[in-house]
């Protein structure tokens, strides 16, 4: 079973301090922190797709962050392939992590160098990792990882400037140059959010595809519970800086155990024009609380509709299996 | 009948060409109507937008075509007599990305203030009081007046946002894009808002969006745009259950659904065409699995259907 994991990460936390003014100092006043990352644990079994999904700032690109080791967490342990991966000292380490775990951005009109031509974009990462021993072979890499995203024929793409090509063929560059160093494990970040729907199942299409044919495991960070359903295995929603619900994701999406996820089901548009005019209910109220206060207790419960006065709101809910392949981390879980 | 748009051109004079933006668009928009605009990015939707408030920057202008609102023509009005009595006044918009669209250096209650300054004669004090109702109905305290657009969330940006598009009760307000920026639950209370004007004050509403799940939401009718035209014009439901155009049937089988198991979604190969150079003869026909000869050769004609729907091509299907 063990070694079916993938990923596994245990109690991750990621605390950013707030800048003190002196008089706080002088005050001697706690340093306060944004509590980003609040102790998340989760594992990704290989081959998997797993979707971390929550509204903007729950904490999941920090998420993604970590994993990438962009940044180094304030507590709790990160593992690739049981190896602990949670602090990287030399650099070779780092490199050598680098090349096994990648990353898609969000936006491919900002993650691509637009001076690069398509082939200085693709051939970065190799002299970066020093593959490939001469120019002609690191040439036939790049064609071969056109081919792969599907940008045929590859000469026809490599002399290109990213203005060029439009938003569709610049993502499949960005996964190109994701996929040239062969990578295990790729943290693909919001990477259909900003093309437009009729492109979207495309790119989905093709990420699936090369993780069936090249083994790869993704943490697929997204804000919407569509595309996460078509595309993804399991399922993490998060919430400040928790992960709220957890599972296998139809089991999460056709039976929501937590009421956080319940709203944010309840609140996707779909395209069922009957329901046009009515006026639907959202199960939830006020507004997302700031990171640094995080309510006392259930860290939904002002927000809750089910909460229950002297338990949700002082004690902190476990995250229980309530079913096979079904987590939630709420007091009433199975029972509202 | 509130507008009329007739066979509407607005082209951009660039360097390299002229683009056609918006390249013969015809349709009508009733009181109290919600139309529906939709279409990739690039089709030309928000500039026709623009074109409707007549702020396409340059280089783009309207260079034919009448817009017609009630019995006045709007393309040939000087441009002071449209900005005192149209812009505004009739025809307001909710720009894109609620985010930025607020000045941050002025608090809320200067900014709303502004054009009661330059549309009317009413005093600061009726101002005020017509302002606080306004953030009212939109669900906001009206003691955010004096608050900064830093201090507010997403949601409550674009609720002042809405707020201000309808301080002068304007006959006809332009959304683009109201709710791309915002997360799932703040979208959702935003159209559950807009659908709540729209029942109070009938309100005529165009509302652009390239996502077709919202418009289900809350249109009444559905304009379906491609490369500058339109393809599709006709009421929402029947679009829905039963769209004709080859376009509109990829777009929404594209639509990924949270509550159905879906193991294939269809999408387009290719993208949009470049409209300084957009394709002969029907100009989806390079991306559409129906394309026969004549699709390559003549432009599509208007086709009206039973339930007075308009299409725009050769084979409709069945």
């Amino acid at each position: 079973m063990m070694e079916d994991i993938e990923l596994r990460v245990v109690g991750l936390k990621k605390y950013f301090p707030i800048k003190r003014s002196i008089k706080s100092v002088l005050k001697r006043e706690p340093p306060r922190f944004v509590r980003a990352v609040d102790g998340i644990s989760f594992q990704i079994r290989k081959k998997q797709i797993f979707a971390l999904v929550g509204e903007s700032g729950c904490g999941k690109t920090t998420t993604g962050k970590l994993i990438m080791k962009l940044m180094e967490p304030t507590e709790g342990k990160i593992f690739l392939r049981g190896q602990d991966v949670s602090h990287l000292k030399s650099k070779e380490e780092n490199l050598k992590y680098r090349k096994m775990v990648q990353m898609i951005y969000q936006d491919p009109f900002s993650s691509i160098n637009p001076r690069f031509r398509v082939y200085n974009v693709l051939e970065e990462p190799l002299i970066i990792h020093r593959i490939g021993e001469s120019r002609a072979e690191r040439e036939e890499m790049i064609y071969h990882a056109l081919e792969l995203v599907r940008l045929t024929p590859p000469e026809e793409f490599v002399s290109r400037f990213p203005h060029m090509l439009s938003g569709g063929q610049r993502q499949r560059v960005a996964i190109a140059r994701t996929m040239i160093l062969n990578p295990e494990f790729v943290v693909a970040d919001e990477p259909v959010s900003m093309l437009d729907v009729s492109i979207r199942a495309e790119i989905l299409e093709l990420l699936r595809k090369l993780r069936d044919d090249l083994g790869l495991t993704y943490l697929y960070i997204t804000h919407d519970l569509s595309t996460a359903r078509y595309f993804s295995d399991w399922i993490g929603v998060m919430y400040l800086g928790r992960i709220v619900e957890m599972g296998e994701v139809d089991r999460v999406i056709d039976n929501p155990l937590h009421p956080y996820t319940r709203a944010l089901l309840e609140a996707v548009p779909e395209p069922e024009p009957d329901r046009k005019d009515v006026i639907k209910s959202i199960p939830i109220r006020g507004e997302v609380p700031s990171a640094v206060n995080i309510p006392e207790g259930c860290r939904f419960h002002p927000r809750c509709i089910y909460a229950k006065e002297g338990v949700c709101n002082t004690s902190h809910p476990e995250m229980t299996e309530l079913e096979k392949d079904h987590h939630a981390e709420c007091h009433f879980a199975g029972k509202i | 009948m509130l507008m009329k748009v007739t066979d509407l051109k607005t082209h951009f004079f660039t360097t390299r060409g002229v683009v056609r933006g918006v390249d013969g668009v015809t349709f009508t928009l009733g009181k109290g109507e919600v139309l529906g605009l939709a279409g990739e990015s690039g089709c030309g939707k928000s500039t026709l937008g623009y074109s409707l408030m007549r702020l396409v920057p340059p280089p783009g202008r309207i260079v034919e075509g009448s817009i017609q609102l009630g019995d006045l023509e709007l393309t040939s009005m000087d441009e002071s007599t449209f900005r005192r009595e149209i812009r505004w006044k009739r025809i307001s918009m909710i720009f894109q990305g609620a985010m930025n669209a607020l000045n941050p250096v002025y608090t809320i209650g200067y900014q709303m203030m502004e054009p009661f300054k330059y549309h009317t004669e009413i005093s600061e004090e009726d101002a005020r009081e017509r302002i606080a109702r306004q953030l009212e109905l939109v669900g906001l305290d009206p003691e955010i007046t004096s608050r900064y657009p830093h201090e507010l969330s997403g949601g409550m940006k674009q609720r002042v946002m809405i707020a201000m598009s309808l301080l002068l009760h304007p006959d006809l307000v332009i959304a683009d894009e109201p709710t791309t920026a915002l997360d799932v639950i703040v979208q959702a209370q935003i159209i559950n808002l807009l659908k709540k004007l729209k029942k109070e004050l009938v309100l005529s509403l165009i509302f652009i969006t390239h996502d077709l799940s919202i418009l289900a939401e809350i249109s009444d009718r559905i304009a379906v745009m491609y490369a500058g035209k339109m393809v599709e014009i006709g009421d929402s439901k029947r679009i829905y259950e039963d769209p004709k155009h080859p376009y509109t049937q990829k777009l929404l089988s594209a639509i990924p659904k949270v509550h159905e198991k879906v193991e294939r979604l269809e999408f387009i190969p290719g993208a949009p065409p470049n409209l300084a150079n957009p394709p002969a003869g029907c100009r989806f026909h390079p991306r559409c699995p129906y394309a026969t000869k004549i699709c390559m050769e003549k432009e599509p004609e208007k086709t009206v259907l039973d339930d007075s729907r308009e299409v725009f091509c050769h084979n409709i299907p069945g």
